[in-house]
């Protein structure tokens, strides 16, 4: 077990710069998880803390050892590829043990932690099969068992359950977070996918371009997004954001509105400031189907343009402030489009952001 | 329904049989003059020679107890020559198939300055045809002392096949991801031992396919081969049919015979790494 430090990390592709100086601390036992959108960098971080890519600039430390320039087989690191990379000439059992083998593990010892990895992920069954033999969700579980059989420093799993269906994902997602509790070990994650992020990370750090733009736990994420890039990846369904202007202790909306401005962003925002709005679609209710939350609320009349029915609640879409934002009903009612609803917005769980930045205004 | 879902299978049965029907022919086509060796091979000489052809096979090993026999009586040094054969094509086939696998591995796997043009390049080098480099060939092995030697042809082999096994086994390199070795390295592997433990066992198919194309080639060269060596010693078998050859007759009993005894070892061969060919490996380690 170790911890994992990245400093000033950077990484080109020829000219391409696609990792731009990246810190990060990652404490042992805990679970980082890498997320954002597609390209932006979170597999090459991945691959370079693995030594799969060379690192362009700054250092990795592994525990207390700098690790830029050790082969991936020194680093004592364990990984779980997108594709799964199992060996097709192997049986399930020689792809579990092959690295036993190679670190010449005596016959006895390599069949006691091939037996035990492939017992925690229900494998048994399928020891003399080759992959080539089994469905993507055994496939995966060999490739998380191939990493378990050592007991490595560190986890890298990129993307291990994009392959799958949404039903085994979810059971895969609960799985790993088991196997973290069992094992304990340091885990680094890469996703695109902002749930997998949520349900699974200590810690979730959020990248952009090659640029880290939020790390914290997933509530932090979720309750205080630095910009609106945050507010809008993190999050289902995501933020609504509506353009506004300042004018003296009222927001003014695209379509006229004026609503109060939010009590802690009052002092921090001047008269005529552009502005951007932001909320969940949990904070934006019809009156007496919302969440009782104490602070500043304001009331407006909106129409309702969609229903999406999940049940317990009901998502409702309406024109507000010029453009379709969500809202959300609790015990929810039938609705029929069309109708005109008295809705309640809670001012006080409202984000504020710079419109020109995109930048949180908060203390 | 009932008559719709008959007339569906009756119409592919017709289908399939058609298929069989043309492929019997093709074979046919393929393998009367092979066939047709092997039966002359066991004929009397005044049958082969008989006009209109006799269809019936007949059964005498006079040919082949000629050619086993002393030099006066027809015979020709067969083993000799089998020996030759033997070696050259052994030895061509594992230098051109290491060269092709380390060049098809760098073309596959790594980047380098002119990439592109080399690999065109070998493939414009393999397009020459090989009769043609035979005078040049003749004259500089002349000048070098490698005429009528086996280094001699297992190198102008070696050139020959090289270009042919890099371009195959480039491919097959190709279709094995580039995880499968960085998984392998992170499991405690070299690149070296990545590549023995884990690429190459995979794209074994591909390496015995490159394999078995080489060795034919060797096996059965001959214009090159016919120019390069003139005695016992380093004459192959399809240079040795030419011994059946006089002035003013041709022996088509004993070349038979020879051509029969050249073409069991290729036979075999093939039959044996056929298995590899076709079991081919199931590429499930990755998801496709
Ligand atoms: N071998 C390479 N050569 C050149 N550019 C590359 C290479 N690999 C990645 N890139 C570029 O680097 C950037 C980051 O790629 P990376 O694979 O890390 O993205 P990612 O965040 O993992 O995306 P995804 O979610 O799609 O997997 C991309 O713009 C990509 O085009
Ligand atoms: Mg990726």
């Amino acid at each position: 077990m170790a911890e994992v430090s990245l400093t000033s990390v950077e990484k080109y592709y020829g000219k391409f710069k696609a990792v731009h100086g990246i810190d990060l601390q990652i404490e042992d036992g805990e679970f980082v998880v890498l997320v954002g959108p597609s390209g932006c960098g979170k597999s090459t971080t991945l691959r370079m803390i693995a030594g799969l890519e060379n690192i362009s600039g700054g250092e990795v430390t592994i525990g207390d050892r700098v690790v830029n320039d050790l082969p991936p087989r020194e680093r004592n690191i364990s990984m779980v590829f997108q594709n799964y990379a199992l060996y097709p000439h192997m049986t399930v059992r020689e792809n579990l043990g092959f690295s036993l083998k190679i670190a010449n593990q005596p016959e006895s010892a390599i069949d006691k932690a091939v037996d035990e990895a492939a017992h925690i992920l229900g494998l048994d069954e399928l020891m003399d099969r080759r992959p080539g033999e089994l469905s993507g969700g055994q496939r995966q579980r060999v490739a998380m068992g191939r990493a378990i059989v050592r007991h490595p420093d560190v986890y890298l799993f990129d993307e291990p359950l994009s392959n799958l269906d949404a039903k085994l994902r979810t059971q895969m997602r609960v799985e790993i977070k088991k196997l973290h509790k069992k094992v304990g070990n340091t885990i680094i994650y890469v996703t695109h996918d902002q749930v997998e992020a949520m349900t699974l990370a200590d810690r979730i750090v959020l990248m952009k371009d090659g640029h880290i733009i939020q790390a914290g736990t997933p509530l932090e994420l979720f309750d205080a997004p630095v910009d609106t890039f945050v507010a809008t990846f993190i999050g289902s369904p995501p933020m609504n954001l509506l353009n506004a202007k300042i004018s003296g202790p009222s927001m003014v909306l695209e379509d006229g509105a004026q609503l109060p401005v939010p009590t802690d962003a009052k002092d921090l925002v001047r008269d005529g400031q552009d502005v951007v709005l932001g909320f969940r679609a949990d904070s934006l209710s019809p009156v007496g189907h919302g969440i009782e939350e104490t602070g500043l609320k304001a009331e407006v009349e909106l129409d309702v343009q969609l229903t999406e029915p999940l049940g317990t609640e009901t998502l409702l879409f309406v024109d507000f402030g010029g453009k379709e934002v969500q809202a959300k009903m609790h015990n929810p009612r039938h609705v029929a489009v069309g109708e005109t609803l008295t809705f309640q917005l809670q001012i006080d769980k409202c984000h504020l952001f710079d419109a020109s930045s995109g930048r949180a205004i908060r203390n | 329904m009932q008559d719709r879902n008959q007339a569906h299978r009756i119409r592919k049965r017709i289908s399939t049989a058609l298929t069989l029907l043309a492929l019997f022919i093709i074979m046919l086509i393929i393998c009367v003059p092979g066939l047709w060796i092997v039966l002359n091979s066991f004929r009397p000489t005044v049958e082969i020679m008989a006009k209109p052809p006799v269809w019936t096979p007949s059964f005498t090993l006079e040919h082949y107890r000629a050619m086993f026999g002393g030099a006066g009586e027809g015979g020709v040094p067969v083993f000799a020559y089998f020996r030759n054969s033997l070696i050259i094509s052994v030895t061509s086939t594992l230098i051109a198939i290491l060269i092709g696998m380390a060049g098809g591995y760098t073309f596959a796997r790594y980047r380098f300055a002119g990439k592109s043009s080399w690999f065109v390049g070998l493939m414009i080098f393999r397009a020459v045809p090989g009769v043609a480099l035979s005078l040049p060939l003749f004259i500089v092995f002349a000048r070098i002392g490698l005429i009528d030697t086996h280094l001699g042809l297992i190198l102008v082999y070696v050139a020959m096949n090289v270009p042919f096994t890099i371009w195959l086994t480039d491919g097959f390199f190709r279709q094995i991801p580039k995880e499968l070795h960085e998984a392998a390295e992170i499991d405690g592997c070299t690149r070296w031992q990545a590549f023995w433990k884990v690429e190459f066992p995979v794209a074994r198919s591909g390496v015995a396919s490159a394999a078995i194309f080489a060795f034919l080639t060797s096996w059965n060269e001959f214009a090159l081969a016919s120019q390069l060596t003139r005695s016992v010693g380093s004459k192959t078998m399809p240079v040795g049919l030419l011994d059946f050859t006089a002035e003013f007759t041709i022996n088509w009993g004993g070349m038979c015979a020879l051509a029969v005894l050249m073409i069991i070892p290729a036979l075999i061969l093939t039959f044996l790494v056929q298995k590899h060919l076709i079991a081919g490996l199931t590429f499930g380690g990755v998801k496709g």
